[in-house]
Parts: C-alpha cells; sequence; structure tokens
C-alpha cells in the first residue's frame, strides 16, 4: 500500500509539473503582453521596453517560469492586470462561492443518482428502468446552458419563482440569498445526476450477472438482503472512483454554468480573465483549476485502490 | 531502430492502401450503423433526429425561408407568426433561417474537429505504443498533462491564444481530444504489436510505416469508431459551449451557442429566440448519443441472447 501511494503520489507531482509547463505556454503566446496591456494604445517602443525591464519581462521565458511557479508555491500568486490587486485577494471570496455550488450540487446529485441507479439496475428492461434510462440520456446530452437557459425560461420568466440572475453585491455569500443558488445548482445536479445514475446502473447489471448473485437468488435470500449485501457492496467499487472523477468534470460544467447566471464564482472570474487578457489571474485560474480536477483524479484512483486489493498489488 | 529512415514510395502505397481500407470501413461501416440501428428502441428514435439533422447541414442554408443574416428592422423580436415560424430576433432576423443555416457549421466544425483529434490521437498513441521505451513513457506524461485539464478549460486556454476562427475551434478540439485517443491507440497497438502477423511482416524486414499502417491499423477501425461515436457527442458540446461563452464563431455568424448566449438579454421578452437554438443543439446531441447507444447495444444483443 505504501508503495502504491509513493507511486501515485509522484506521478500526480510530475503531472502538476506538466499542468503548468502548459499553463506558461499556452498563456506565454497570447499576444500583447502585461506591460503592453498597462500602456495600451499610447506606448512607444521606449517605454514599452522600460516597462518590461522593471516588470522583469525582458527576461528568457525560462527564467520567468521559475519565478513564476516558484511564488505560485509560496502562494504569491501575482498582481491581477484587470482588478490591479493581488489575484489572491480577487479569487478568495470567488472560490469560496464556487465551492458552495460544486458542495450543494454534489450532496443533491449524488445520493438521489446512487439510489435511482440502484433501482433501475435491479428493474433491468422494465419500464421504470428504461423511463429513466431515456432521461438519463436526455440528462448527459443537454449542454449546461441549453438546460440553464431553459430553467431561466420557465422558473424565473413564465412562474416567476426564483431570480434569473445570481448577481451577489460584493462581501456577501451566496448562503445569505439562498434563492440565487437554486437554479444553478439545479442545472450542475442535472448532468452529474445522469452520468453517475448511468455509471451505477451499469455497474449494479454487471453485478447482477455474476455468479455470486445468481447463487444468492437460487438459495432463495430475499430481494432486499441480495440488494443491500451482495449488489450495492460489489457496484460501488467502480461507482466511487466515477463519482471522484466528477468532482473534477464539475468544473468544467462550472465555467458554463456561472456564466449562464452571471453567478460570481471562478468559472465567471475565468471567462472575465481571457477576455481581458488578465495573463496573472488566468494563469492562476487555470492552475487552480488543474489542480483540483488531478487531485480528484488522485482520489478517484486512491479510493479505488484501497477498496480493491488486486489494484494495489499489481 | 527506425533513425535514418527515408520514406520510399512502396511506403505511400502502404499510407494509401490503408487509406482506401479505410474508406471500405466506413462505407461498411454507415451500412451497419443503419441496421443495427432500427433494432432498437433508442436507434429507431436517434437515426431520424440525427438525418434530419445532416440534411439541414447539408442543404439548410438552401432550404431556409429566409437570409440568416437578413434585418428585417420593423419585425423585431417578433413572436412566432406564420410570416416568421420561429420568430424574429433583435435585428428582425428570422431565427428559423438562422437555426437551419447554423446547423451546417456546428455539425462540419464538430466532425472536423473530432475527426482531427482521431487523426492526431492514432498517430500519437500508435507510434508513441509502437516505438515503446523511453519515448513512449515522455510522450505518455505529456498527454498525462494535457489530460489534467478539465477539456473546456485546456480549450479555452488553447483557443485563447489561437484566436477566433472555424479553422482554430477545429485544432482546438482535435488537440483536446488527441491525448484520450491517443491513449485508447496506443494500448490497442501494444496489444497487437505482439502478435504474430505483426512480428513476421517485422521479420521480413517490412519498413516501420507499412507494419503501422498496413498491418496495425486496419486492425483497429472497431476501436476507432467507438471513439468516434463517443467523441463525436463531445465535440458537438464542446463546440457550441465555447459558442456559447463567446469564444467560438463570431456574430453575425447563425451558430447555435452564440444565438443562446446573444438571446439572454430578451429571455425575459423574447424567450423564442433562445429555445429554437437550444432545442436545435439539444435535439442534435441527443439524436447522436441515442444514435450510438442504439448501435452499441444491438451489436451486444445477440451476446446476450445466448447468455444463460
Amino acid at each position: 500500500m505504501v508503495r502504491f501511494l509513493a507511486v501515485r503520489l509522484s506521478l500526480i507531482i510530475l503531472t502538476l509539473l506538466v499542468v503548468s509547463v502548459i499553463i506558461f505556454m499556452v498563456t506565454e503566446v497570447l499576444p500583447g503582453d502585461a506591460a503592453q496591456q498597462q500602456l495600451g494604445q499610447s506606448a512607444t517602443p521606449e517605454s514599452l521596453a522600460a516597462l518590461r525591464a522593471s516588470m522583469g519581462l525582458d527576461r528568457p521565458a525560462y527564467v520567468r517560469y521559475f519565478d513564476w511557479i516558484g511564488s505560485a508555491l509560496q502562494g504569491d500568486l501575482g498582481e491581477s492586470l484587470k482588478y490591479k490587486k493581488p489575484v489572491a485577494e480577487v479569487i478568495g471570496p470567488r472560490l469560496y462561492n464556487s465551492v458552495i455550488l460544486l458542495i450543494f450540487a454534489f450532496v443533491i446529485s449524488v445520493p438521489t443518482a446512487v439510489i435511482t441507479g440502484v433501482w433501475a439496475g435491479v428493474r433491468r428492461n422494465s419500464f421504470g428502468d428504461q423511463f429513466v434510462s431515456i432521461m438519463s440520456l436526455v440528462g448527459i446530452s443537454l449542454p449546461e446552458f441549453v438546460t440553464g437557459i431553459l430553467f431561466i425560461v420557465i422558473f424565473a420568466s413564465w412562474l416567476d419563482w426564483l431570480p434569473s440572475s445570481s448577481i451577489l453585491l460584493p462581501g456577501t455569500s451566496p448562503l445569505t440569498r439562498p434563492s440565487i443558488l437554486v437554479l444553478p445548482t439545479l442545472t450542475m445536479t442535472g448532468v452529474l445526476f445522469a452520468y453517475i445514475m448511468r455509471m451505477t446502473r451499469a455497474n449494479v447489471i454487471d453485478v447482477m450477472e455474476t455468479d455470486y448473485v445468481r447463487t444468492a437468488i437460487l438459495k432463495g435470500l430475499p430481494m432486499r438482503r441480495i440488494i443491500f449485501r451482495h449488489i450495492i457492496p460489489n457496484a460501488m467499487l467502480p461507482t466511487i472512483s466515477v463519482i471522484a472523477v466528477n468532482i473534477g468534470w464539475m468544473l468544467g460544467g462550472l465555467i458554463i454554468v456561472e456564466n449562464v447566471f452571471a453567478y460570481p464564482g471562478i468559472g465567471s472570474l475565468l471567462l472575465v480573465a481571457i477576455v481581458s487578457r488578465d495573463v496573472p489571474m488566468l494563469q492562476a485560474l487555470s492552475l487552480i483549476i488543474a489542480m483540483t480536477y488531478a487531485v480528484s483524479n488522485l482520489f478517484a484512483d486512491l479510493s479505488y485502490g484501497l477498496l480493491n486489493p488486486r489494484i494495489r498489488i499489481s | 531502430m527506425m533513425t535514418n529512415y527515408t520514406i520510399t514510395r512502396t511506403d505511400w502505397t502502404a499510407v494509401f492502401r490503408a487509406g482506401g481500407s479505410g474508406i471500405v470501413a466506413i462505407v461498411r461501416t454507415v451500412r451497419n450503423i443503419f441496421t443495427l440501428a432500427l433494432r432498437t428502441p433508442a436507434g429507431r428514435i436517434g437515426l431520424p433526429i440525427v438525418l434530419i439533422h445532416l440534411i439541414l447541414a447539408l442543404l439548410g442554408t438552401w432550404l431556409a425561408p429566409y437570409d440568416a443574416l437578413e434585418h428585417h428592422l420593423e419585425h423585431q423580436l417578433e413572436a412566432p407568426s406564420w410570416q416568421f415560424l420561429m420568430g424574429t430576433d433583435v435585428f428582425g432576423r428570422d431565427i428559423l433561417s438562422r437555426v437551419m443555416s447554423g446547423a451546417g457549421s456546428i455539425i462540419g466544425i464538430s466532425a472536423a474537429g473530432a475527426l482531427l483529434g482521431i487523426a492526431l490521437g492514432t498517430i500519437v498513441g500508435m507510434g508513441s505504443g509502437y516505438k515503446g521505451g523511453k519515448t513512449d513513457e515522455v510522450v505518455m506524461r505529456i498527454m498525462d498533462g494535457v489530460m489534467s485539464f478539465p477539456s473546456l478549460l485546456m480549450a479555452l486556454l488553447v483557443l485563447t491564444s489561437l484566436g477566433k476562427s472555424a479553422v482554430y475551434i477545429i485544432l482546438t478540439i482535435g488537440v483536446v481530444f488527441m491525448p484520450p485517443i491517443s491513449r485508447v491507440m496506443r494500448s490497442t497497438t501494444l496489444a497487437l504489436k505482439t502478435q504474430e502477423f505483426v512480428q513476421s511482416a517485422r521479420m521480413r524486414g517490412e519498413p516501420v510505416p507499412y507494419i503501422i499502417f498496413r498491418e496495425i491499423l486496419p486492425n483497429t477501425w472497431s476501436v476507432l469508431a467507438v471513439e468516434l461515436s463517443v467523441r463525436l457527442s463531445y465535440a458537438i458540446l464542446l463546440a457550441s459551449s465555447l459558442g456559447f461563452l463567446g469564444l467560438g464563431v463570431q456574430p453575425p455568424s447563425p451558430d447555435w451557442g452564440l444565438m443562446i448566449s446573444e438571446s439572454r438579454r430578451y429571455l425575459v421578452a423574447a424567450p423564442w429566440v433562445a429555445l429554437a437554438p437550444a432545442f436545435a443543439v439539444a435535439t442534435l446531441i441527443i439524436g447522436v448519443n441515442l444514435l450510438t447507444d442504439g448501435v452499441r447495444q444491438a451489436r451486444r444483443l445477440p451476446l446476450k441472447g445466448t447468455h444463460p
């Protein structure tokens, strides 16, 4: 187990290194640098060169990379070009808002998806199963911006139950106005629910076809006992890693959902950073999102290894 | 091992032959899709939806009642009527015409992006898997790194550095899809590499491209077909999401994602502006997913039938 852990951890560090290089390279080729950004149209070649020198932009790329990653490791993410404030200060409250949204979506979708998945898998090919399966296929097919817009049209403009946008006063927590959280959470839940439910159902069906479940049925065990003792523990094994992988997957959805509802999280901030070419902000946000993604993948790997000795040993 | 190698004429023949067998495989696959899809309920619903979208993609601009870019300024934000079946947008442009004309770009971009991703992934995966050793190790680490980004974030980063145009969107989708496909193709190649027919080709002293394209590639078509079916709906999702975020095809093009994004300001007064393209993109992805699900189910059916 220690060996397994050590291998996985060293791999993740290597991966994060590659990730940081990719982020740096991509943002490096962006047209116009920070100095150009600050001086705008009025820049003369001389003033540009002077500002570049004072900002350290005239140094070779690899020096700047190590400079950037070195300070990032110490928690210094640089200064935002758009907000003229330290990046960490801008990201902090936004990150908090996004995490709240993620937690709500996760807590709602995971248990319901697992229960529905088991329910449908056990009744394979029944009417209920077919209905749930088709609905979940629709669920994974609908892009978040389509579901989000539909929810706004239905719940905000027709029924007038909920606000159509989730704009917040700076410095306030979304928890003080829970109504703005409902539609973004519901939108995030849709895809997540459908995906986890489909995986759970598929796993349950796989387990149902094993010899030990057949034996359990043939020796006359009550169905309830078979489901809870034989099917669920075995079907949960692959499902848990699917759920962990989904934490990362949700981050992509976050970018869309926050932009649909103008929710002040890191997803909407990312788009602002892209549009305004705020390179330090873009780098920091990409790093945070990629790191979360990598760590949740690691978690998926570890949980799988922890629960399944066959993987751990080989 | 393959350091001082120059490509000779025979190798190009091998490449062309591989391409030829690819076309044969594609024709056979399309025929199979039709027969297999019609065996399952999912396929029977999915196939007509996809066909309608394909017809729109090819003939949409021509069939549309109006020009997608034509302004009818006296008919701004009008509700659906006989004159404008799906209403008009803020410039008085006919929504139905815009949706119909937009099918071609989204389907073309997604399909081209998915195919590019498959081509890149195949080359990288097969090359890396066949070469093995240190090169393989390094290439796969880099692919892992690229895969450590949620695909939308990766696409946003690549697109930001490239710029906004249809070609760049296709490129972006290709780059984002390359790593997962290369992993699949790598493991397929690793499995095939040790097979006798590959070994004997190597013993005969066949050049490496010949072995890769003529011996290994033809045996991977089924893997590639599965990949393509999975990637296609992801590509549509990605391309329309990029459009929605304003980083895809630029206005005034009738891009579905972009149309939905532009409609947000009038959502309360004129929801039809958003609903028509939303319906179009939703049915397209649902159709593709139903169709591929149906085909997959149908392929498994005879197997399940023999199971006790």
